[in-house]
């Protein structure tokens, strides 16, 4: 073959190397903006069901939307009592789940919470609270939990000798 | 509001996007194929059915790949298999090149690469297929300990182990030189990331605070110094420099990213001035290399035996490639010693030029990116660190050789990771692929978070467990 050709052929393995990387950065797209996609996301799942972000998308806010910013959204899960005092949770979209088994999201170290004791849940912008069963229960505020409930930032939530708070 | 919910979350499922797989997984097969028969045209070897049985091989692998993970991780991350496929086959191409020159005339190198390559994949695919779950590698998390040391300790055992080079890190089975400490490479990143999984929040509460700098209590860190000693301990009675370096920049990194204390790097990068102070004082290994490092171009250290002269001939190689290289099959990259592993990326620089081993280190970038993306979408406290761990294993060894042939830093005895001929180390990078496959299929599928539908019963939320979920399952 002639040395022009493959010189040409040459090239066009560079060419196609570089070919393969534009085309990986181009079908990653905003696949690496992790932060703010997981941010906007779950304003998007806390303030309504809609799909482009206020911000993001520039689209008008709905009345739901509007009406419910306005108050202000909890953003962590803060132990201010007992062995994990200090500890601070990130409240993202995801449901987290209180209790001493290791796939809990808050693991406590306290002997007298159960394995899976009780569940935080967003719903709207609000957090719910629900116990699981749990052999000592569930404590908000003073009273024991019987059923899923709202909790404000600054309500105290007790299990065993912990106590935990959400805070905006 | 709460009927339109599954409707939007339905909508915002990740997709598979296997399909862009396919396609890049093509190009990338282009590439490695298109590679090694443009070194056959260069070199007037007749393109005979050799090259194309050889390329079917690879296309069929990579395919066999494609299809276990569509069967298998649907929602895995489309990107690393073809730009894995492409390194490996640039690296198969440019062992197949070297194998015409006098120095590896008749050793046929490109074809135990091959094979390997067929041997890593195949036992990928099935790990894929048996593991199902990353998470179930937490509870191996003390074994791996244990089989770390077996594996770090096999060489120097008499008469398994084998002398090359002064390294003391093969064993022999029959005839085949295997470097276990490339798999320990794996059961370690296992031990740290399901060891600070486990104790993270003690490591980061408890402990004493001194100025601005809490250090964790002893009894919380000891089975940690006691990994890191020993690992350490076995590589300096090998010789094996760039494996201690990387092991212990490993751990350093999974402890900073798993209690974000920027005190561990500053602790670390002390160990490490300590350390290579230590090695230079006491290893002549060790100080051979400072020498060389510092003074390459010195007449005396080049003439002498382990002198400067491979680092030197790779440097003048890398020039002569300049801008666009001189081609594949064109250079003369023999003349460097051991070209087909420690040194391939100085081959490459040389037939590749600065845009080709460029686009291998961009390459190597994303690769990197890839797995730390993993490790940031997986939602479980071991899967990240593992991915971690595992991104770090693959940029360190990338930053050890590819800063060690440019003279950034001591040139110590790792191989550019897919590249490089070597059976064991391909094995256990391709193990590690499959693995951080698992954890970005993890991290992507969806998942049942329908709040107030489900929450105790099977595949309650907030206990996801990616194998109790049906396929397709979904917020319904």
């Amino acid at each position: 073959m002639s040395e022009l050709a493959i010189t040409v052929l040459q090239f066009g393995l560079l060419l196609l190397l570089w070919i393969l990387i534009l085309s990986i950065i181009a079908a990653q797209g905003r696949d690496m903006m992790v932060s703010k996609r997981s941010r906007t996301r779950a304003s998007a799942q806390q303030a309504a069901p809609q799909p482009a972000p206020a911000e993001a998308g520039g689209t008008p806010a709905t009345v739901h939307h509007s009406g419910q910013t306005q108050r202000p959204r909890p953003r962590r899960l803060v132990v201010s009592e007992g062995p994990l005092v200090g500890t601070e949770v990130e409240l993202g979209s995801a449901p987290i789940m209180l209790g001493r088994a290791q796939e809990c999201t808050v693991v406590l170290e306290d002997d007298y919470a159960s394995g899976k004791h009780a569940r935080l849940f967003p719903q709207g912008s609000r957090w719910f609270l629900e116990d699981l069963g749990s052999t000592n229960g569930t404590f908000l505020g003073e009273e024991q939990l019987t059923r899923a409930s709202t909790v404000e930032p600054g309500d105290r939530i007790r299990i065993g000798k912990t106590v935990l708070e959400l805070r905006t | 509001m709460a009927a339109a919910s599954p409707a939007q979350q339905k909508t915002e499922h990740p997709k598979p996007r296997r399909n862009v797989e396919l396609i890049l997984l093509l190009i990338a097969l282009t590439i490695g194929i298109g590679a090694q028969v443009l070194v056959g045209i260069t070199l007037e070897d007749t393109i005979d059915q050799q090259y194309w049985i050889e390329g079917a091989i690879q296309a069929g692998l990579a395919l066999a790949f494609h299809i276990a993970l569509r069967v298998r991780a649907k929602y895995a991350d489309p990107f690393i298999l073809p730009i894995v496929v492409t390194l490996n086959g640039l690296g198969i191409a440019m062992i197949h090149r070297l194998d015409f020159t006098d120095r590896y005339a008749g050793a046929e190198v490109a074809d135990r690469q091959l094979l390997w390559t067929a041997i890593s994949m195949g036992a990928a695919i099935l790990l894929l297929t048996l593991l199902k779950d990353h998470r179930k590698l937490r509870q191996l998390t003390y074994i791996s300990l244990v089989l770390s040391v077996i594996l770090l300790f096999l060489p120097i055992v008499p008469g398994l182990g084998q002398d090359i080079q002064g390294a003391q890190v093969w064993i022999n089975i029959g005839g085949m030189s295997f470097q276990p400490g490339e798999l320990a490479k794996i059961t370690l990143a296992i031990f740290f990331a399901g060891f600070l999984a486990n104790n993270r929040d003690l490591i980061l509460l408890a402990g004493k605070k001194i100025g601005r700098m809490t250090f964790p209590r002893i009894q919380d860190l000891a089975p940690l110094f006691f990994a890191w000693l020993l690992a350490l301990g076995v590589l300096i009675v090998q010789n094996d420099l760039g494996n201690a370096l990387m092991f212990f920049g490993l751990f350093v990194a999974v402890i900073y990213v798993a209690t974000s204390r920027i005190s561990w790097v500053v602790i670390g990068f002390l160990f490490v001035a300590a350390g290579a102070l230590l090695a230079y004082q006491f290893v002549w290994h060790a100080r051979n290399r400072f020498d060389i490092w510092l003074n390459a171009f010195d007449d005396e250290i080049y003439e002498q035996a382990f002198g400067s002269h491979q680092l030197v001939q790779g440097l003048f190689g890398l020039a002569h490639g300049g801008l666009t290289g001189t081609g594949l099959g064109s250079g003369s990259p023999d003349i460097v010693a051991l070209a087909n592993s420690d040194m391939i990326i100085v081959a490459f620089g040389e037939e590749l030029g600065f845009i080709g081993l460029a686009a291998m280190l961009v390459l190597y970038l994303i690769l990197f990116s890839r797995y730390m993306r993993a490790g940031l979408g997986t939602r479980d406290h071991f899967g990240k660190l593992l991915a971690v761990a595992f991104a770090v294993v693959l940029v360190l060894q990338v930053f050890v050789v590819v800063g060690g042939i440019t003279r950034v830093i001591p040139m110590s005895g790792l191989v550019s990771p897919f590249l490089a001929a070597g059976g064991s180390a391909l094995l256990a990078n391709w193990l590690i692929v499959a693995l951080v496959l698992l954890i970005s299929h993890a991290a992507r599928r969806p998942i049942v978070v329908g709040p107030m539908l489900n929450t105790t019963g099977e595949g309650a939320s907030g206990t996801e467990d990616p194998l109790r979920i049906k396929e397709g399952g979904g917020a319904k």
